[in-house]
């Protein structure tokens, strides 16, 4: 019982048909709930397994350090200078991976800068010298990275630049990489020999290894792999890049996650799809409609839709045709009263 | 091989293959895969559907009999 | 060892539980916590076998329908995690049950999503119902979140692409510093524990409190006032609050 009936009074209040509804007084009917789930139960477990046995399910091999640097050596070639110099990525990425880059923000919000690096990635030592270093019987490259190290950051700088022009145009050949002639100093000897290692399957163990042997966090590979074109291609190949609505798609024919239309669709149109804070700005607006969906019983207008839209009265039909057009015999539901209580279903006699 | 894995492998190995490039529709800026379209428009075939269809209440059944 | 002397009277089971329910035990928690519980849902409330007479389409079975795709979606969970998430890439039977959770998850949000939409035009928030709405929009969230920490689970160039995507999203909003969408071990946990558990407690909320506020009743018929006479749509010029 409210607080206000026990007071002794009852505070009245407009009746609003979105927001309020008469308790139901009216005509109960047998229902049988436990037969009700039991049958949806097993339509739910036929469709299933007809779809499981029609279509199966997709599977796609993932690209390993390995399989990139074998089908496209150049391109891990590329990455990897620009890991070596701090131009990747993951190297201008900002937080939660390092301060070489700006977080996202709208205004002065700025979530990710707030909470800072979390998972440390410094992409030189992480992806190039780091694994090149575990090379110990591998004398040229000892050489070449000693050289490297003692050298100054402005010599260091010199050197990436020269090697990331020319890379581009590099070719693989002979089980190695081709690069243009230029003043690369050692450079050229540490990519080469980190392709080498990529493509030995050496690189994959090395990066998910790096910190313990039970490795279940994939970051820094799947950092590396993503800085590269590589998988991107593979990806936009199948629809699934962020400007192909991707984030709906599946691989292959496959239906997938439709339910993330409207996520998608921001992606696709001004301010977010040139923005550089385009994905704070989709989260911002995507968060601000969600409350509104969870708001609608609050909100008028909104609340208003589903009367105005009168597809109740194809819903309910039976109901308004016993109210409207009561036949002999049959019992037309009695008016509920003024009160605004629950619906409370009455004790079986 | 197990014989459940062969009984499995052969009888629910999928019948349609869907690992094969998709189709998209284009319209506008909107694109979608004919897959995720087909669900789309099967969820509103069946609202419309689970709207229309009449449903036998008890006392509909009591009076049929 | 004590034996039970079969010569000895014993209570009745029916004695046992009315002695359990004296008034002068009322002010116990355990006593007070039972009879809010079942003042608020008694056994005829918690399972009716009757409805409302107006509870005649099959609009209504869609929300039947989503728990019942839910539960299938957890068993073959459970299946695959007898097995372990490698393996439904080494064995057919294993994709098979791979299959078999990936397609109960799509009829999972076929069938939410049908219920949404048919709740919407019922404005079933209507009477005292609006934190039945609430948990539901709350439930269809962490379900989505529980599918995407699925497809991350994948192992494979899926997983590889959405979490490499998906990162940017998450790191822009801060979140990314504790949820690593590419820390496959974290993902798995958070599909596999964490919010497994929140959708089930959601969902049970959600159903306990249709079953506490009954279905919403239709919207006053066109010339249907409460006490008979011609009037509106609108129902009763006031309601008691």
């Amino acid at each position: 019982m409210s607080a206000d009936v026990v007071a002794g009074h009852r505070r009245t209040r407009k009746f609003v048909p979105d927001r309020d509804v008469p308790d139901w007084r009216g005509r109960y009917e047998p229902y049988d709930l436990a037969k009700e789930f039991l049958v949806a139960l097993l339509v739910v477990v036929v469709l299933v397994a007809g779809l499981a046995v029609l279509f199966g399910s997709p599977d796609d091999k993932p690209v390993t350090i390995k399989s990139w640097s074998t089908a496209d050596a150049v391109d891990f070639a590329t990455t990897a200078i620009t890991e070596l110099d701090g131009s990747s990525g993951t190297a201008t990425y900002g937080p939660p991976y390092n301060l070489n880059g700006d977080a996202q923000s709208i205004g002065p919000i700025a979530p990710a800068k707030w909470l800072g690096v979390h998972h440390p990635i410094d992409t030189a030592n992480d992806y190039v010298l780091g694994p090149l270093s575990t090379l110990t019987d591998d004398p040229a490259t000892r050489a070449a990275l000693v050289r490297y190290e003692a050298a100054s950051p402005a010599q260091q700088a010199s050197w990436t630049a020269a090697y990331e022009k020319a890379v581009a145009s590099a070719k693989f050949t002979g089980g190695e990489l081709v690069v243009p002639q230029g003043n690369y100093g050692p450079v050229g000897v540490l990519i080469s020999s980190l392709t080498s290692m990529a493509r030995s399957g050496a690189l994959d163990g090395a990066l998910l290894s790096s910190r313990q042997f039970y490795g279940t966090d994939y970051t820094k590979p799947l950092l590396f792999i993503a800085d590269g074109q590589y998988l991107a291609t593979l990806a936009s190949n199948q629809h699934l890049a962020g400007e192909q609505w991707g984030m709906m798609n599946e691989t292959g024919s496959y239906p997938g996650q439709a339910w993330l239309w409207l996520y998608t669709l921001w992606y696709q149109v001004p301010p977010a799809n040139t923005s550089d804070n385009g994905d704070i700005q989709v989260f911002a607006f995507m968060i601000g409609l969600t409350l509104l969906l969870a708001l609608v019983p609050f909100i008028p207008g909104l609340r208003s839709i589903p009367r105005w839209s009168r597809i109740y009265r194809l819903i309910w039909r039976n109901h308004y045709r016993e109210i409207e057009h009561p036949s002999r015999g049959s019992d037309p539901p009695t008016s509920p009263p003024r009160s605004e209580d629950t619906a409370r279903e009455p004790v079986p006699v | 091989m197990p014989a459940i894995t062969l009984v499995f492998g052969t009888m629910f190995g999928s019948l349609i293959d869907l690992n094969r490039p998709g189709h998209y529709v284009h319209w506008g800026f909107i694109q979608m895969s004919y897959a995720n379209l087909l669900v789309i428009v099967l969820m509103l075939l069946v609202f419309v559907a689970a709207i229309l269809i009449p449903f036998k209440t008890h006392r509909d059944k009591r009076a049929d009999r | 060892m004590t034996v039970l002397d079969p010569k000895v009277e014993r209570p009745d089971q029916a004695d046992l539980d009315k002695a359990a329910d004296r008034p002068e035990d009322a002010d116990q928690w355990t006593a007070r916590i039972r009879h809010t519980a079942v003042e608020a849902l008694p056994p005829q409330r918690l399972l009716p076998d009757r409805q409302p007479a107006y509870v005649a389409s099959w609009i209504y079975v869609f929300g039947v329908a989503t728990v019942a795709a839910l539960l299938v979606v957890i068993a073959t969970g459970l299946v695959l995690a007898v097995m372990g998430p490698n393996w439904w890439h080494v064995s057919s039977t294993g994709l098979f049950v791979n299959s078999l959770h990936l397609w109960s998850v799509e009829v999972f949000f076929f069938a939410m999503v049908v219920h949404l939409w048919g709740k919407f035009f019922m404005a079933a928030w209507r009477g005292k119902r609006r934190a039945t709405w609430i948990t539901g929009v709350v439930s269809f969230l962490v379900s989505v979140g529980a599918a995407f920490t699925g497809y991350l689970s994948q192992q494979n160039f899926d997983s590889q692409w959405i979490s490499t995507q998906a990162k940017d999203g998450i790191n822009s909003t801060g979140a990314g510093a504790i949820f690593n969408v590419t820390n496959f071990g974290q993902m798995l946990m958070w599909h596999i524990v964490l919010l497994p558990l929140c959708v089930i407690a959601l969902v049970g909320v959600h159903v306990l409190m249709v079953r506490l506020r009954g279905v919403v009743p239709p919207f006053a018929a066109d010339d249907e006032t409460p006490d008979g006479s011609q009037g509106s749509v609108d129902g009763p010029a006031e309601v008691s609050a």
